[in-house]
């Protein structure tokens, strides 16, 4: 079995960037990519605010020189346009020369052009190439096809807001095990007046900038944007003498089994994911340099997992923050935004500020990392949880 | 690597396959292109008060999950690892709908909830209080395969003892009418009796709940070793019979190990050809099993094959009404299975006896 699970390259696209590049100089600079919401007409449009990517559909069919009677959904596109950043920045050439996987996450899918459409199949036939991609798996099969993945080992996941964290703990295990030698994970979200609505239905939606772990804060903003990461075997590694951005070092999926979707008060599965991480990268919890919290601005959830983080660390927590202020909630892909942004935080040494935060939150004592810090970091936790119960953590590491 | 076994089965489909001590014995023939679930008793397992919030997707998962697990005599599982093609169609719909019809306004929580991909997975987990892994995959026709896969690694490497996997789809009304328009689903009428030769677009739709649970501990009520599974995305047609014969290789097996192929023909002339040349060719003299003309066609409907090779496997038994030829095979050992969806998402699954 191979040691490491080494990550070669990454790919990214979100409301604070078109590629990893730009996404870092936001991180960095502070800068916020949520606002008003322009590309759906919603009658929400006042009182939401939200991560959006400036490109259009259009736009982004050009970018990837798509037909004009291509069928891809937005999420596809954000998908297709992420994923192959990630493989370009990995270097690859032949991507069939290894046994590759593609291992993607959604929770939208194709719901954007269903939503559009829902009616408007009946009455004329243009759109009806939309109906074959509503289906969560159809985006996943178009990004294999763009990166010309063929008869592989491709799937979707979808277990709300930890899907991506998933796709990734997915990849690692089948790579640690010798079924791929390289995987390409990620997660892809575009918004929809379907999430939005639903967020909208369950009152946890701000009206103004999300402040996470705040004891005034609103609600999330919901955001948009795909990422991916190309995981690689040692075999791969020492073959192609790679360069090698970061390695998978732990992970840890748990069910909190309490509510579909309020998490417990305490953090039951929030605390067993991040111990299991623990456990399986062999580290101890006074290794973890950083913390990239789940974080999302809710009541609920940023009062569950702070205690989850006191239970795991103690109150001397290692630094902290979420960049959900950043982007918004991105839903099915937050997992592998937030593991780019952890392998840059590896690679630059430096901790992001958690935006917005004024007013120390009253139930506990920790407080999140307020402007960027530069720190040598050797390991990063990443937390992403999830409606159905679902709780993930991924833990990031300099050194196999 | 230790072995993996089908301890339990449990199944909610268009026939009546939920109780386990038969074996097809009563066949519906169906008469439409799209057939409904057979209905067990939901009110001996679920409270009603809670059924009535459950769409029928998450009565079938909850209901199949619970009796998988009463055959192999658990209370609990390491991991709860579900698949889905669609989600939970119905609450989607449900939300979709409401939100368009009244322009955003008036909405409840509720069916958007329960719209989620994973809330069949999530549901299971709060009803037996199972705070282990939990993963719910989404992909096509290898939905459940993907979750065949993972539980295979989990119990291989020992992570796990017992795995609860399954497959869950649900007709949605509005979906069913979109896939009518671009003629997956038949437009003339479709019988069980002649579904599989009828030379025409389309197939029957069908919907259903396949439950398993799978251990690397073999006990009294196991059925069959599971000893290989692979997908693939894409395949050409050329290329089904090669791939066939490197898993049997890979697998230290020939052709004339096989004493079953479990096929997932559907009916429609434009797909049943990656079967075909399976049934012409390698496979021309092993025993063809079908069942798609039984249940229909839904993303999760391929856990039925695997659930009806468990059953010949511990058995010994072929009901006539799954035989596409007639070879007289009494002895059943190795059976393979195979499955696509429109010519995508293709699975080989090796099952033996144990």
């Amino acid at each position: 079995m191979t040691k490491g699970v080494a990550i070669t390259g990454m790919g990214i696209i979100s409301a604070i960037g078109n590629n990893v590049a730009e996404n870092f100089q936001s991180l960095v600079k502070g800068k916020k990519g949520i606002s008003r919401i322009s590309k759906i007409d919603t009658i929400h449009k006042d009182e939401i605010m939200v991560g959006e990517i400036d490109y259009t559909n259009s736009e982004l069919e050009q970018i990837l020189k798509l037909s004009p009677d291509n069928n891809y959904s937005r999420t596809g596109l954000l998908g297709a346009i992420a994923a192959k950043e990630a493989v370009v920045n990995s270097g690859i050439k032949d991507i069939n020369a290894y046994k590759t996987g593609l291992i993607s996450a959604t929770s939208v899918g194709g719901m954007d052009m269903t939503e559009k459409f829902y009616y408007d199949y009946f009455k004329s036939d243009t759109y009806l190439k939309y109906i074959e991609a509503h289906n969560a798996g159809d985006s996943t099969q178009k990004i294999a096809d763009q990166l010309g993945i063929n008869k592989s080992l491709v799937t979707t996941i979808s277990t709300a807001c930890s899907s991506a964290a998933n796709a990734i703990m997915l990849g690692a295990r089948l790579i640690k095990s010798g079924k791929l030698d390289r995987v390409i994970v990620g997660g892809t979200d575009c918004m929809s007046k379907f999430t939005i609505n639903g967020f909208k239905t369950l009152m946890i939606l701000s009206d103004t900038y999300n402040t996470p772990f705040d004891e005034n804060r609103k609600g999330l903003n919901l955001g948009e944007a795909a990422a991916f990461l190309v995981l690689e075997s040692d075999a791969v590694i020492k073959a192609k003498n790679k360069t090698v951005l970061g390695y998978v070092k732990g992970y840890g999926n748990a069910n909190d089994a309490f509510h579909q979707t309020a998490s417990s008060d305490h953090g039951d599965g929030a605390t067993l994911a991040m111990e299991k991480a623990l456990k399986v990268a062999g580290l101890d919890n006074k290794d973890i340099d950083y913390i990239n919290a789940h974080g999302t601005a809710t009541g609920n959830n940023d009062l569950s997992e702070g205690r989850a983080i006191i239970r795991v660390f103690g109150e001397n927590t290692p630094e902290f923050s979420s960049t959900k202020a950043y982007t918004g909630h991105t839903l099915a892909a937050a997992g592998a935004i937030e593991a780019v942004y952890s392998v840059l935080a590896l690679q630059n040494n430096v901790i992001y500020p958690n935006l917005n935060f004024k007013t120390q939150m009253k139930e506990f004592n920790i407080t999140p990392q307020l402007v960027l810090k530069e720190k040598e970091l050797q390991t990063v936790m990443s937390n992403s949880f999830g409606f159905g119960g679902n709780c993930s953590t991924v833990i990031f590491s300099k050194e196999p | 690597m230790k072995k993996v076994y089908i301890n339990s089965i449990s199944s909610i489909t268009p026939q009546k396959t939920f109780d386990n001590s038969e074996f097809l014995d009563e066949v519906i023939i169906h008469e439409e292109p799209v057939v409904f679930a057979v209905n067990p008793n939901y009110k001996e397992y679920i409270p009603p008060a809670a059924a009535r919030r459950m769409a029928k997707g998450i009565k079938m998962g909850v209901v199949a999950s619970k009796t998988a697990l009463n055959e192999a005599r658990l209370n609990n599982v390491d991991a709860i690892i579900t698949g889905t093609g669609m989600g939970c169609l119905r609450d989607s719909e449900k939300f979709l709908s409401g939100l368009i019809d009244n322009n955003e306004q008036f909405l409840t929580p509720t069916s958007f909830i329960q719209s989620t991909h994973n809330t069949v997975g999530g549901q299971i987990a709060l009803e037996l209080q199972c705070k282990g892994y939990n993963f719910t995959y989404v992909h096509g026709s290898n939905s459940f395969e993907s979750a065949l896969l993972d539980a295979k690694l989990q119990l291989e490497l020992d992570e796990a003892r017992n795995i609860l996997i399954g497959g869950v789809d649900e007709l949605g009304d509005h979906t069913t009418k979109l896939h009518e328009l671009i003629h997956h689903i038949k437009k003339e009428k479709a019988s069980t009796k002649t579904l599989l030769d009828s030379k025409t677009k389309g197939t029957m739709f069908g919907e259903g709940a396949i439950f398993f649970v799978l251990s690397n501990i073999k006990q009294e009520s196991s059925y069959a070793e599971v000893t290989s599974v692979s997908m693939f995305n894409t395949l050409p047609q050329n290329d089904v019979s090669k791939t066939a014969l490197n898993i049997l290789n890979e697998n230290n097996l020939t052709i004339k190990d096989i004493d079953a192929i479990v096929l997932g023909n559907n009916g429609d002339v434009e797909f049943d050809g990656y079967y075909n040349v399976l049934t012409s060719e390698i496979f021309s003299n092993t025993q063809q099993i079908c069942y798609k003309h039984l249940i229909g066609e839904f993303n999760t409907a391929s856990p039925f094959g695997m659930w009806i090779a468990s059953k010949i496997l511990k058995t010994q038994k072929l009901p006539d009404v799954l035989k596409l030829n007639e070879t007289g095979v009494s002895s059943f050992k190795n059976i393979l299975l195979y499955n696509q969806y429109r010519g995508e998402n293709h699975s080989f699954t090796l099952l033996k006896t144990c």
